[in-house]
């Protein structure tokens, strides 16, 4: 056997295929895989490696140049570098919780039914709103469900309306996402690193389902979210928000300034950069269209003998029940990174969550000083911001990254790929995990770029 | 009874976090905020985008949290304490060197906006895991980029579409669904703006192909074909079938969940696959998570492979590459590149195992259904016959007649420390169990499991009040879900 983690022995399968009536796990197939399906011979993947082996090779590939001599990292754009205490991963990784599978049995899950029900109402408390489903991918695909809610709650109108401060990845899940439906997507301009209130206006009619506004923007600045969520309810429009989980520890929730959907990437909340790929799809919503959501949700009920208990409810949206008539097609969730996100929440609770925001806001505002004294307007876009803002360099952002990374400086994300009107932009972010020291150092690095 | 998953270290019934909160207290040690920090914060941001009181989050301790947490984990049914044998769910072991090679700090700590310079090493795992797939499926396109089967699914049709109205075949609206396959095909299809057609399956369990004939037409745009199906059975038909898509001008989705019964022995290009998905938590043993995150990548004939999902990985000049300009891309389905963690325990999965393991995966996940099927085949009614592939459906009508439904089975079971299989599923069997034991099964241990199921089919016979009751060792009982359903409480109140 190469396979170690089979535990038939030689002589057991003799004795389990005697009782299947079978010579050989071959004829098994040959019984019923029709001639001339079945591979010939044995495929041709590299050969296989013993525990050690699979160690050492994956520990070099691991190597990026940066871990051996670490950087200090002002990457975000949508995946950022948050503390976490130790204690999430010490809990969350129980095998309890890694190797379970959807609580389909709520008997023998009441531990992952009370832990996501407990993430549905920390989520929908944060973000001001009624209810919170049990996760989703991540926030691109949360607005892309988000849209599909709106689309299905305001059947007559057909426009959608997202800005051009959103994140790009979002913009192009839009995209993506609605090329096959009978939808008109259109982008609202942007101006000094906001949307264009006047342009949004005259886009928002009684033809709009939904407007998108994300908040912070993905250029770090605040929107006015009050003045967009009246324009978008005079129109009887939907507002959908999309806001950054730990900013919501010193921002206003979207819940209060009038959202009818908002969705959130919940990597800040306790969980790794990971190239971008352990994500979280934030999902909140009004409770008018709790029967309209997406995905699993968790309830509180009783058992036979009156004792509380918790079990997936609302069933009847989804779709192992409804098929083709499902609210999405969602199945599998990140069930896991939302109990990682519950157990980070109850430990930062509301001061540890207000802490690392007013120490986001801090840092950043520190940066924006220091940029605006060594060379005013290196700032390029004045609104208010929360941990990210966008500074102009001199010579192209993307060759200011790369001369601050012979420094161990990954100074920010050049803003190229979106037109070449941002050639000159560079997205600097500052957690709370920055110090002043790096901050300073950031500064007199970019000195010479701005 | 005793019963190993619920020992019951916890009281019975179970606070929430909510209400172990004391106001003041911390869970966290972090330093004091600097003195300027408030000053900077109200410079920074005008008043009216504050939050004018902190969101209503617990007030707890570590060590609450910790035990908190703990005791809800030993409320948990997994496959590191139980035989969890969920039909189409494929619960087996996960290698725990996979959860090392996934930790490891170089991986865990890449930003996506990194130079590719420094993301050598996991784009080469992304390019080699890719090549890999397409080796196994024989398809020659792939994207690592799905966050699930059921998102895989809902790109390949994208791909799909795009392909068609790339040729001009604008009018392919239509899928055709077999009534025995996941309701996530149908649901996907809905969610690309196609139709999803339902065919009927025959008296076999499989794909009638007169009805498939009858609903193939120039307004088909894929058939969706779960092989082995989700009753166990490999389509022996397939070929016929993928010949009659192809007449109709249609492509052949494989609805790649149960690729764990033959990976490493069929490339389903052999039997017409044009485009699948595959579940990486289940044929390459990532674990499940409560429910996720899982990854279901997806692989496509080469015609198919510029609408992929962009930006992909190439290997030029000697170094690895995000290509991102592909003009004919569906685009974005998810922010970046997919989740690369789950991505990083497949590859070491597949350098672990080779070729060679992975076909001991799929020829033991058959051997173990099989082994299974013949110790409970006298008892249970078996729907469709003696043989079958990774996983079977039994039925508890001979039960039923005596008052004890498949669900009652179910959880009887759970009092012998059992998970229950799959229940009701799929939908065309009556009192369905639909089991499947895995490839990492011992056989003491599927024997255990059948001596249970015997058992309980002798209680239904004696005293089916004692199955009806089930389970009486878990921390709670059956649940009032009608009333969980009719008035929602989704939120613990706030105080």
């Amino acid at each position: 056997m190469i396979n170690p983690y089979i535990e038939t022995t030689a002589e057991q399968e003799r004795e389990m295929l005697a009782a299947v009536g079978v010579d050989s796990i071959d004829t098994l197939f040959s019984a019923q895989v029709p001639p001339g399906i079945a591979f010939e011979g044995e495929m041709d993947l590299p050969p296989p490696l013993s525990e050690p082996e699979l160690l050492r090779e994956f520990r070099t590939l691991s190597c990026r140049d940066l871990a051996a001599r670490p950087a200090v990292s002002f990457l975000g754009g949508g995946i950022y570098d948050h503390f976490c205490p130790a204690a999430v991963a010490a809990v969350a990784n129980r095998a309890e919780f890694v190797t379970a599978y959807t609580p389909y049995q709520p008997e023998a899950s009441q531990g992952t039914l009370q832990a996501f029900f407990e993430y549905q109402t920390m989520v929908s408390r944060l973000y001001g709103m009624d209810v919170s489903n049990a996760s989703l991918y991540d926030v691109a695909s949360a607005l892309g469900e988000a849209l599909f809610l709106a689309l299905s709650a305001r059947p007559d109108r057909r426009r959608i309306v997202v800005p051009q401060t959103l994140h790009p990845d979002c913009v192009g899940l839009a995209c993506t996402y609605l090329r096959h439906f009978d939808v008109e997507l259109v982008i609202a301009s942007a101006q000094n690193g906001v949307i264009n209130l006047s342009h949004l206006r005259d886009l928002v009619t009684s033809e709009t389902a939904a407007v998108v506004v994300q908040h912070p923007n993905y250029f770090g600045c605040l929107e006015e979210v009050e003045e967009i969520a009246a324009m978008t309810r005079a129109a009887g429009a939907l507002l959908i928000a999309s806001c950054d989980p730990v900013a919501l520890g010193v921002l206003a929730p979207p819940g209060e300034f009038g959202a009818d959907i908002a969705v959130g990437e919940g990597q800040a909340l306790g969980l790794r950069p990971y190239l971008g790929g352990e994500t979280l799809g934030l999902f909140t919503c009004r409770a008018d269209f709790m029967r309209r959501m997406p995905g699993r949700l968790v309830g509180l009920t009783r058992d036979r003998a009156e004792r509380r208990g918790f079990v997936l409810t609302l069933q009847t949206r989804e779709q192992h029940i409804r098929r083709d008539k499902a609210t999405s097609n969602i199945c599998t969730n990140h069930a896991h990174n939302a109990l990682r996100a519950t157990i980070y929440l109850a430990l930062m609770g509301p001061s540890g969550l207000r802490w690392a925001a007013t120490m986001c806001v801090r840092n950043l505002q520190r940066l924006r000083a220091g940029l605006e004294a060594v060379r005013p307007g290196s700032i390029a876009f004045t609104a208010p911001c929360f941990k990210e803002t966008v500074v102009r360099t001199a010579g192209p952002a993307r060759a200011v990254v790369s001369a601050l990374r012979e420094k161990g400086i990954l100074a920010g994300i050049p803003l190229d790929r979106l037109g070449a009107e941002h050639t000159h932009h560079l997205l600097v972010c500052t957690t709370e995990q920055r110090t002043d020291d790096e901050i300073d150092a950031l500064v007199e690095a970019l000195t010479p770029h701005l | 009874m005793t019963n190993p998953a619920t020992r019951d270290i916890a009281p019975k019934s179970l606070p929430t976090i909510f209400e172990c909160s004391v106001p003041g207290r911390k869970g966290h040690s972090l330093p004091p905020l600097p003195a300027d920090a408030d000053a900077l914060v109200t410079e920074a941001i005008p008043k009216r985008f504050l939050r004018r009181e902190p969101a209503a989050l617990p007030e707890v301790g570590e060590l609450d949290v910790v035990r908190h947490y703990t005791r809800l984990s030993s409320r948990t049914m997994c496959v590191d304490t139980n035989f969890y044998p969920l039909g189409s769910c494929t619960m087996k072991y996960n290698p725990k060197v996979n959860e090392t090679v996934a930790g490891l700090e170089g991986f865990a700590g890449a930003h996506p906006e990194e130079s590719e310079e420094s993301l050598q090493g996991i784009l080469k795992i992304y390019h080699d895991v890719s090549q890999a797939l397409s080796r196994l499926t024989g398809l020659a396109g792939c994207s690592l980029q799905p966050a699930a089967g059921a998102h895989g699914e809902f790109t390949a049709l994208l791909v799909a579409k795009a392909w068609f109205d790339d040729r001009g075949e604008t009018g392919r609206c239509e899928v055709i669904i077999p009534d025995t396959a996941h309701g996530t095909n149908p649901a996907s299809a809905l969610r690309c703006g196609l139709r999803a057609v339902e065919i009927k399956s025959d008296a076999r369990g499989r794909i009638d192909l007169g009805q498939l004939k009858s609903k193939l037409g120039p307004s088909t745009a894929c058939v969706m074909i779960t092989n082995p199906n989700t009753l166990g059975l490999f389509e022996d038909q397939m070929h016929e079938a993928a010949a009659l898509i192809h007449e109709a001008g249609a492509l052949v989705y494989l609805d790649g969940a149960n690729f764990n019964a033959i990976v490493g022995r069929v490339r389903p290009a052999d039997f017409g696959a044009d485009l699948m998905h595959i579940n990486v938590h289940k044929t390459f043993s990532i674990p499940h998570g409560g429910g996720g995150p899982g990854a279901g990548p997806i692989c496509v004939r080469d015609f198919l492979a510029p609408y992929l999902p962009s930006p992909w990985v190439v290997f030029k000049d000697g170094r690895y590459m995000l290509e991102r300009d592909c003009p004919k891309s569906i685009g974005k389905v998810r922010s970046f590149f997919g989740n690369v963690n789950n991505i990083v325990r497949t590859a070491a999965y597949l350098r672990q195992l080779g070729a060679g393991g992975l076909r001991e995966v799929s020829g033991h996940a058959v051997l173990n259904a099989n082994y299974l099927l013949s110790l409970l085949a006298g008892t249970y009614d078996v729907p469709y016959g003696i043989r079958c592939m990774h996983e079977f459906v039994i039925n508890a009508t001979r039960q039923k007649n005596l008052g004890v439904k498949a669900m009652d089975i179910a959880k009887k079971l759970l009092d012998y420390g059992f998970h229950p299989p799959t229940t009701y599923f799929p939908l065309i069997v009556p009192e369905a169990l639909m089991i499947e034991p895995t490839e990492t099964e011992s056989k003491e241990t599927l024997e255990a499991f059948a001596a249970a199921m015997l058992e309980i089919a002798r209680l239904a016979e004696t005293d089916a009040a004692r199955v009806t009751a089930a389970p009486e060792t878990t921390p709670v009982t059956r649940m009032d879900e009608l009333a969980a359903a009719r008035q929602p409480v989704l939120a613990w109140p706030k105080a």
